[in-house]
């Protein structure tokens, strides 16, 4: 037992993620797993942990935590003024909470979901081989729901050796972002006129958006054929669009099945962008080939490991 | 003539499309290719996933080349065995029919068929159903075909909040809610059988390829049956 950070405010959205459940889609078990991916395996590499250990993912408001034992911790994605005991914490950097210190999530000064990890991840235990929060399943960490006071969550073994870390922050979005999308598979569902609405309107984040997917408003895109299709397989970044014409792009908590065409998939690359949004922010769509979309990924990569991209 | 075509759903992800019809002999295909996927590719891929028509392998584009794993999947597409029958004996799930708590739809159901209650029963536990798709939340198995008396189209307002249990119907298909959800499905009858429980060794109850076949049962049975 390495100690372990009690909750004393939740924040709006607190949720404990890894990697995600996956393996396991082809019994509807839907994979969560963090927005951006990117900050999540950033403020792990930081700490020398595993790419898929637990963090929080934290929602537009953070929360108020207070450990019990001596935590490393790093933050990453959204910025907040963090303060831990009377220490101003950079983000991006190892720090330390003392025990009993507070680490105290302020004002949001960029962004919408922040995460932050401990040296060792949270050692919650795992709900079928994960330790990724599905709220839409209440499968996961604490039944599956968001983080309440009074929460314990338990800090793991810190790994045996710490390097030091050179990723690069990623540039998180303000006010909204371009994302890039490789078309399908049904884009034969859509007319011409519907594809090109498609590519040259700004949308908008609705409020009536979540982990499980952000509702767009814009002009609606007409089907060709029906608005349905028979259920498949829908990936994280899929573009749906239900008889209503408004697109809904689905994220991280989606279900792991659909019966709606997709116009087209935000590509890996820009997943961590686009989980940086929020209700209000603005999302232009920007076609793109699979070449690209694996070639933009590989610069992702790069520069997550501070190698040259 | 390969009556098959391989399709990219995003960078990680690629689907293997029948042409889109709902028969056993289709949902047998997927099922057998993501069989064979999962044999062929093991770990190196993230999931293998079956709809109606379709089987969808989930990679890491940066560990598997995506051209490489396309020539793969063409051969699996290509070798996938049709086997209709599942050789298992039907999985049994009691089922206590109508009532306003457990059934409210059960009447409304009756009458667009021009059916009696009885016969909507009869009808809904003749069939061993098969199971298509497992997906929507964990251990939702669309099972069919539905008797074509009993094709309806889903409620044009769904319920905001359907209990687990509800046995329902809609659009050709027959399912049990698995957790406490929104649903847009008609509900006719309740089983104390759980799809999901994640404290169990085999969570998920139902597969793609399964057979299911529903037996009516009394109130005073409820409970005490398949809990």
């Amino acid at each position: 037992m390495m100690g372990a950070l009690r909750v004393l405010r939740p924040g709006m959205l607190t949720t404990v993620q890894d990697l995600g459940r996956w393996g396991q889609q082809h019994l509807g078990v839907p994979v969560a797993g963090p927005m951006d991916w990117y900050s999540h395996r950033l403020a792990n590499a930081i700490l020398s942990n595993t790419p898929d250990a637990a963090a929080l993912e934290i929602t537009l408001i953070g929360p108020e935590l207070v450990s019990d034992a001596e935590v490393v911790c790093a933050t990453a994605g959204a910025e907040f003024e963090v303060v831990a005991g009377d220490r101003r914490i950079p983000a991006c950097e190892p720090f330390v909470l003392r025990a009993g210190e507070r680490l105290r999530f302020g004002a949001r000064v960029r962004g919408t979901r922040a995460t932050l990890a401990v040296s060792g991840g949270f050692a919650t235990p795992a709900v079928m081989g994960s330790r990724a929060t599905s709220l839409i399943s209440r499968l996961g960490p604490f039944g599956g729901r968001a983080l309440k006071v009074g929460d314990v969550l338990p800090v793991g073994m810190p790994a045996a050796v710490v390097r030091r870390h050179g990723g690069r922050p990623m540039l998180t979005p303000h006010g909204g972002a371009r994302l890039r999308i490789v078309a399908g598979p049904h884009e034969a569902r859509f007319g011409e006129q519907a594809r090109s609405v498609f590519e040259k309107t700004r949308y908008l984040v609705t409020p009536d958006s979540n982990r499980m997917g952000y509702r767009l408003d814009g002009p609606r895109l007409q089907h060709a054929g029906g608005p349905e299709v028979l259920s498949d397989a829908t990936p994280i970044g899929s573009v749906q669009v239900p008889s209503s014409g408004c697109p809904i792009l689905l994220m991280a908590d989606r279900p792991t099945t659909g019966g709606y065409p997709r116009i087209g998939t935000v590509i890996t690359a820009d997943l961590c962008i686009a989980g940086q949004l929020g209700p209000g922010d603005w999302i232009e769509f920007q076609a793109c080939s699979r070449a690209a979309a694996v070639e933009a990924l590989r610069r992702r990569e790069a520069a997550l490991n501070g190698t040259v991209g | 003539m390969a009556d098959f075509r391989i399709t990219a759903a995003g960078d990680s992800a690629l689907m293997i499309e029948l042409p889109a019809r709902v028969d056993r002999a289709t949902s047998a295909r997927v099922i057998s290719m993501a069989d064979a996927a999962r044999r062929r590719f093991g770990r190196s891929i993230r999931d293998a996933v079956v709809g109606y028509h379709t089987m969808t392998v989930y990679f890491d584009p940066l560990a598997l080349d995506a051209g490489w794993l396309e020539d793969q999947m063409s051969e699996i597409a290509g070798e996938a065995e049709i086997s209709t029958e599942s050789s298992a004996a039907a999985i049994e799930v009691p089922v206590c029919y109508g009532g306003d708590d457990f059934g409210p739809d059960l009447p409304a159901v009756a009458t667009a068929a021009g059916l009696s209650d009885e016969e909507v029963v009869a009808l809904h536990t003749a069939p061993d159903y098969h199971v298509f798709v497992v997906g929507f939340v964990p251990g939702f198995a669309y099972m069919g075909p539905v008797d074509e008396r009993l094709a309806m189209p889903r409620r044009s307002s769904p319920r905001t909040r359907v209990p687990a249990g509800s046995v329902a119907i809609a659009a050709g298909q027959t399912g049990i809610y698995p957790l406490e959800t929104p649903g847009g499905w008609h509900l006719i009858g309740r089983t104390a059988v759980r799809p999901f429980d994640e404290g169990r060794a085999q969570p998920v109850l139902f597969r793609p390829g399964d057979r299911v076949k529903f037996r009516s049962i009394g109130r005073d049975q409820f409970g005490v049956m398949g809990g």
